[in-house]
């Protein structure tokens, strides 16, 4: 099975890769686009088919690596 | 004195951290990330510069889960001190040591070139050989050196005077200015800036030597 996790920095901490593309997005005449978070997503492989361990397990690997919780927060998405 | 200088794979400014520790008389083992155990009867661990694991997934990330940083934390959990400078600090931060995290640069460029250092704090082994306000010039070269923490977290640090460096003129958009910080115990201390590469004549800048030389002192004296 396979989990996708969605890390995105914390609201309100300030994201200057975001901000960058917005910029440059405003460079290229896209009018209008007030705010861009720039985040990553990790894809995972599981072993097994329990989709509620699954997502304890991915729970427990972003508490411990996939997200840094002072400054990042995640979503989880099993599939 | 002996010193451990821990090297993952990317570490690159393990040499000049063993250079400068040498220069003031530890007597300094290198350790590799993959070795469990830190040499017996240590009296500092410094964590070097450097691109630990090409900072993949976020700056030393993974480093400080590896086998070497459990050590780490155990020996600092034991009143050991610990240095962590740059990719260092991030690792530190990362390993839970230090509280905050080091976000990309404000102006998202990497930064290679010497600042002012404010020493906000002659209450720590690394920095009592400053004046208090005194101000030292230091290297920087980073990419991942703004560091950020809650309002609440800033004004603790603040409150139990707990930051030890800040920026004259902030370069990459720190919280408050913050350039280096201790832990509770003042024991640990994490910092962007460079002070093995200011140690030198040939260096053109020697205020960090002071810093290294404070630090040997106060262990011998414990």
């Amino acid at each position: 099975m396979k989990a996708r996790v969605h890390v995105m920095l914390k609201n309100g901490v300030l994201d200057p890769q975001g901000e960058a593309v917005r910029h440059a997005l405003g460079g290229l005449g896209f009018d209008g686009v007030q705010g861009v978070r720039q985040g990553k997503v990790i894809e995972l492989d599981l072993a097994g088919d329990d989709a509620e361990k699954a997502k304890a397990d991915v729970t427990n690997m972003c508490e411990k690596l996939l997200a840094n919780t002072v400054i990042e927060s995640y979503t989880i998405e099993i599939a | 004195m002996k010193a451990a200088v821990v090297v993952y794979p990317g570490s690159n400014c393990d040499r000049d951290m063993k250079m400068a520790l040498e220069g003031v008389g530890f007597d300094v083992t290198m350790v590799w990330h993959k070795d469990a155990e830190l040499p017996q009867g240590l009296d500092f661990v410094a964590v070097p510069g450097g691109f630990s694991f090409g900072d993949y997934l976020r700056c030393g990330a993974i480093a400080a889960r590896s086998p070497v940083s459990q050590s780490i934390a155990d020996f600092a959990a034991k009143g050991g001190h610990v240095l962590g400078v740059c990719n260092g600090f991030q690792v530190l931060t990362e390993a839970g040591l230090l509280p905050g995290a080091l976000l990309r640069n404000a102006g998202l460029k990497y930064i290679c070139r010497t600042v002012g250092l404010k020493v906000e704090t002659t209450s720590s082994v690394f920095t009592n050989a400053y004046t208090q306000d005194q101000v030292i010039n230091i290297p920087i070269a980073h990419h991942d050196g703004n560091y950020n923490a809650s309002a609440d977290e800033i004004a603790r640090l603040r409150g139990e005077n707990r930051v030890a460096f800040s920026y004259v003129d902030n370069p990459n958009g720190s919280q408050g200015d913050i350039a280096g910080i201790l832990s509770e115990n003042r024991r640990v201390l994490g910092m962007m800036p460079h002070p093995e590469r200011a140690f030198e004549p040939a260096h053109g800048n020697t205020d960090g030597k002071p810093f290294f030389a404070s630090l040997i002192e106060a262990m011998a004296t414990a």
